[in-house]
């Protein structure tokens, strides 16, 4: 699993607005057997990418920057480039500026035909540490 | 005869609100059975599954879960998939939800003025699902006709059969 990332901050009133823009290469996979995870009772995946990060404001705050559906039948390989986050990367606060602990995740939930729902984490995750200044008017 | 009937019709109904209250202590849910009623979390899930919660109050609420809420006011339980959470040291935890197949978030549903949810807020988190069984809750809601001549069925089964 591996993230490229390039990021920067804008100024808003209130809260910090972080802009963040990925490569994802990734194999979902299932267990240490490596086989497909779409075994029979597997209907899709939502796959999720979060930004979790400690802020003075507030001990935990976890963004989900991304998601994508993955229907049983689509290629488990993931290989994006450059995609720009789909939800605006607000903090309650400022709390992105300068902060060099913002970890990248992707995550997903397996949905079944029926039974239980697990939440999965992937493996490898990727530190993104914002810059100490604002960016005005950045191309985005 | 009529005296053993009775009884075992209300032994019936007893067990199975016990079974019910039970399900409820367990799970630690108001309501650990809900069926979804819109389809806003497709393909996922979809109007008429049903979904199996818990609400333990030492589990925290984490970005990505399924979690069900009503809006304070609002009877209706929605269930909806948490995307933004801020957690402060104390344990305070705000959190922001949105529908799989919405284009936006669900600030439009929340009380005005209301920005985010809290603990309070949550009925449960969806541990498990089985898909189309609770067609029939809604089916009983949409055509009440239905939902008594169901019941005048069950109680006359009940009633009338005969020990052999």
């Amino acid at each position: 699993l591996r993230k490229n990332v390039e990021d920067f901050t804008g100024p808003r009133e209130r809260s910090d607005l972080g802009f963040v823009t990925f490569d994802i290469s990734a194999d979902i996979l299932h267990g240490e057997k490596m086989v497909s995870i779409f075994d029979w009772n597997v209907k899709q995946l939502f796959l999720y990418l979060s930004a979790e990060y400690s802020t003075k404001n507030n001990a935990l705050n976890q963004v989900v920057l991304w998601d994508k559906i993955m229907l049983r039948g689509d290629n488990p390989r993931l290989s994006l480039k450059d995609m720009k986050s789909k939800y605006f990367f607000f903090d309650d606060g400022n709390g992105l500026k300068g902060n060099r602990n913002v970890t990248l995740t992707l995550s997903w939930n397996v949905v079944p035909n029926a039974g239980i729902l697990p939440l999965v984490t992937g493996s490898g995750h990727v530190s993104v540490p914002f810059p100490d200044t604002y960016e005005i008017t950045k191309n985005y | 005869q009529l005296y053993y009937q009775v009884l075992n019709f209300a032994m019936i109904v007893s067990s199975a609100l016990m079974i019910w209250k039970g399900l409820i202590v367990v799970t630690g849910s108001e309501s650990p059975i809900v069926v979804v009623l819109s389809g806003s979390m497709e393909p996922a899930f979809h109007r008429g599954d049903l979904l199996f919660l818990t609400n333990f109050h030492h589990d925290p609420i984490r970005a990505g879960e399924i979690v069900v809420f009503k809006v304070e006011g609002r009877d209706i339980p929605i269930v909806h998939r948490v995307i933004k959470v801020h957690e402060k040291e104390n344990g305070n935890i705000k959190f922001l939800t949105k529908g799989d197949n919405n284009e936006v978030d669900d600030r439009g549903l929340y009380k005005e003025g209301q920005n985010w949810l809290e603990k309070k807020d949550v009925v449960g988190r969806a541990r498990g699902f089985l898909p189309y069984v609770g067609m029939v809750t809604i089916i009983m809601n949409d055509y009440p006709k239905f939902k008594y001549a169901l019941l005048a069925v069950m109680g006359a089964y009940v009633l009338l059969k005969r020990e052999s």
